[in-house]
């Protein structure tokens, strides 16, 4: 699946864990400008804007992507209870909305329902690389034809690491992407969920996850291998 | 509340693809024993929401005055599937014990660890333990009969087809399998002893993992009927098995006790943490030296520690501060030498903890390092040096436990009061017993 485009940039960090938990990739933008400079070959897959902090750039964003000559859909738009009276008269601006604060449930089922709707991109059911497949809908992970037992935050780990290949993430990024802030072991955490997520590869295939020096980890090639 | 969904979605989903037949719900009772009760798919979804009702009256340490039902409830973070022993794949998952009305139990080991870890959190802490696990296999676990080692081997020694070594291996395999990374493994010192060492993780997740090692050290041997046993001190005249166990902090990202400027590289928070352990050292000994044998296993000559001190390079004392490897300052870790490998490891691990944080809340001052051999020191050189020795019997270790406020705070009333009638009451059957010792030493002369 092509990735949505997200607004603002940096994308708050609940609606970002939420698309990633759902197995959404997505990029952020700040401007029609920039998400122009960064939008994929094929184009977005749909985009979702949170209105709630900054609602005259979010609407700005909104009216560019519709003006375009294939306008961009499905949209959804993110507003504060506050703000349901801006939606009058944007009605051509978006296909559907969600209340701040989110509910990372409800805007799972409004996307799965949107991308329904206008018949494209639904969510991938199967992430490949090599010899790993992941089925996104069943949860199962499986290695060279064997199935991998895994915990639910190995499970969660390897599918962000699986859907980003040959991109390096820190412990930082991983936690707060895969975790969620809230969470009480620290970033250590992470390296202590990456070598179990190897013991379980096995020897042969535990390199598919690189550590990267200083850095953090990588799953997969580094890109410019490929 | 989200996530906590997904986690239960990720149990009841993979069940249903895997075709599980059978869910082993975990938990462990107060002295650290393994208990289990199987569960269908169909009441799974239920056990997940709201956990299952069983009497603990019958679960040493879960016994109350009013009511006896409590829950299990499982925590959907620790399920993973293993092989049973006939090849089919089983779920098994750790609970936790809560209240009929849902708050946690107090008799719960696993709570009390991770509400002493919350305490922690607080201050910014993050707890990880590594714990060198030692255990003998035995040819039989008859106690009627004498006990027969399966090699005479020792300290990484290389020896031909024997059984303990291939077990081991094969052990290593296994816990690798189910995620759980070892570190090394090795023959120890003694016929017939081994060592896996484990690689750290957070505390809670590391006593989860002993529990789950201790069971499958002991299944595959039963399936090559050999008995493996975690008993401290199993043959008179050789070293006993302990559980040295390595232990950090980390705030965030960064080794809490390591101080480049220092000269033994240790923090503030680090000195303070040793300080509260030795400090306390005799009051926590009762949990993680917990059982009459514990004590066979310390005393001098078998390179277990028995003094309270604490050095860098001297494997006599109590606590040892490793050096940590030139550019990895994130090992930088203290390794407390007292626990042995048959106490519950929650317990045990929350009150090193919590003598620890007591240390760094406190600012005691760290003691100077043990630069000798504390073995080769007399009585009155050791008093003059101001180093105690541990409990020398679980009836000592108890009265030291009895008169700690620490202990009393860090297990809860329940625990507390439980673990100190359970433990005098086995003090007074062993006391009572004749031994073959008095017999051979008395019987002819007296």
């Amino acid at each position: 699946m092509e990735p949505l485009l997200l607004f603002p940039d940096p994308a708050p960090p609940v609606l970002a864990q939420s698309l990633d938990l759902g197995g959404y990739p997505w990029k952020a933008a700040a401007t029609a400008d920039e998400a122009a400079a960064i939008e994929p070959e094929d184009g977005w897959a749909g985009a979702v804007i949170a209105a709630d902090e900054d609602p005259e750039g979010a609407f700005a964003l909104c009216r560019a992507l519709r003006k375009r000559d294939v306008p961009l859909e499905p949209v959804l738009v993110l507003v504060s209870g506050a703000q349901l009276a801006d939606l009058e008269l944007r009605e051509d601006l978006f296909d559907d909305f969600c209340l701040a604060p989110l509910q990372p449930r409800e805007l799972e089922a409004r996307l799965k329902h949107l991308f329904w709707r206008t018949g494209r991109g639904t969510r991938p059911e199967l992430v490949e690389y090599g010899p790993l497949v992941l089925n996104l809908e069943t949860y199962q992970a499986g290695i060279g034809g064997r199935p991998l037992d895994l915990t639910y935050m190995e499970y969660e780990l390897l599918k962000f690491l699986a859907t980003h290949p040959g991109k390096v993430f820190t412990r930082e990024t991983l936690l707060s992407r895969v975790w969620g802030y809230e969470y009480y072991g620290g970033a250590r955490t992470v390296d202590v969920h990456i070598r179990r997520l190897r013991a379980k590869l096995g020897e042969e295939h535990a390199n598919l996850i690189s550590t990267v020096r200083s850095v953090g980890y990588r799953f997969g090639q580094p890109k410019w291998s490929l | 509340m989200v996530l906590v969904e997904r986690h239960q979605d990720y149990v009841l989903r993979t069940v249903e693809e895997r075709g599980i037949r059978f869910i082993q719900l975990w938990f462990t009772d107060v002295l650290g024993i393994p208990k289990t009760f199987s569960i269908t798919p169909a009441e799974l979804e239920n056990a997940l929401a709201e956990g299952m009702t069983f009497d603990g009256s019958a679960i040493d340490g879960f016994s109350r005055v009013q009511e006896s039902d409590v829950l299990a409830r499982p925590d959907a973070k620790t399920f993973q599937i293993v092989q049973s022993p006939d090849g089919s794949a089983i779920g098994r998952v750790f609970c936790d014990i809560l209240n009929l009305d849902g708050t946690p139990f107090d008799g719960c080991p696993r709570h009390v660890l991770r509400r002493t870890m919350e305490r922690a959190h607080e201050k910014g802490f993050s707890f990880f333990a590594a714990p060198e696990v030692e255990y003998f296999y035995f040819a039989e676990g008859d106690p009627s009969q004498p006990l027969r080692p399966l090699d005479h081997g020792s300290y990484f020694e290389l020896t031909v087809a024997d059984i303990g070594g291939d077990l081991r291996q094969q052990t290593v395999l296994t816990l690798e399998d189910m995620g759980i990374p070892v570190e090394y493994a090795q023959h120890e010192d003694a016929p017939s002893q081994h060592e896996i060492d484990l690689r750290h993780t957070d505390a809670l997740t590391m006593a989860d993992t002993v529990m789950t090692v201790r069971m499958v050290v002991k299944e595959l041997a039963r399936q090559r009927g050999v008995h493996a046993t975690f008993m401290p001190k199993p043959l008179t005249g050789v070293q006993g098995s302990g559980m040295h166990t390595h232990f950090s902090l980390f705030e965030g990202d960064s080794p809490a006790f390591y101080d480049p400027g220092d000269e033994y590289n240790l923090s503030k928070v680090g000195k303070g943490f040793i300080a509260g352990l030795l400090m306390h050292a005799r009051e926590i000994t009762a949990v993680t030296n917990q059982w009459v044998n514990s004590y066979k296993r310390l005393v001098i000559g078998y390179e277990a520690p028995v003094y309270v001190s604490w050095a860098r390079n001297n494997r006599s004392a109590l606590v040892r501060v490793p050096l940590a490897k030139l550019g990895k300052t994130e090992s930088t870790r203290i390794v407390y030498r007292a626990p042995d490998p048959a106490c519950n490891p929650y317990l045990a691990f929350a009150c090193v903890l919590a003598a620890g944080l007591k240390g760094i809340e406190e600012g005691y001052e760290l003691p100077p390092e043990a630069a000798t051999n504390l073995y080769e020191m007399t009585p009155s050189q050791l008093a003059a040096a101001g180093i105690p020795s541990l409990p020398g019997s679980l009836s000592e270790a108890l009265a030291e436990m009895e008169g700690s406020a620490l202990m009393a705070e860090t297990l809860g009333d329940h625990v507390f009061e439980w673990f100190l009638r359970n433990k005098r009451a086995e003090w007074s059957d062993y006391k009572a017993q004749v031994s073959q010792f008095e017999l051979d030493r008395y019987l002819p002369t007296l």
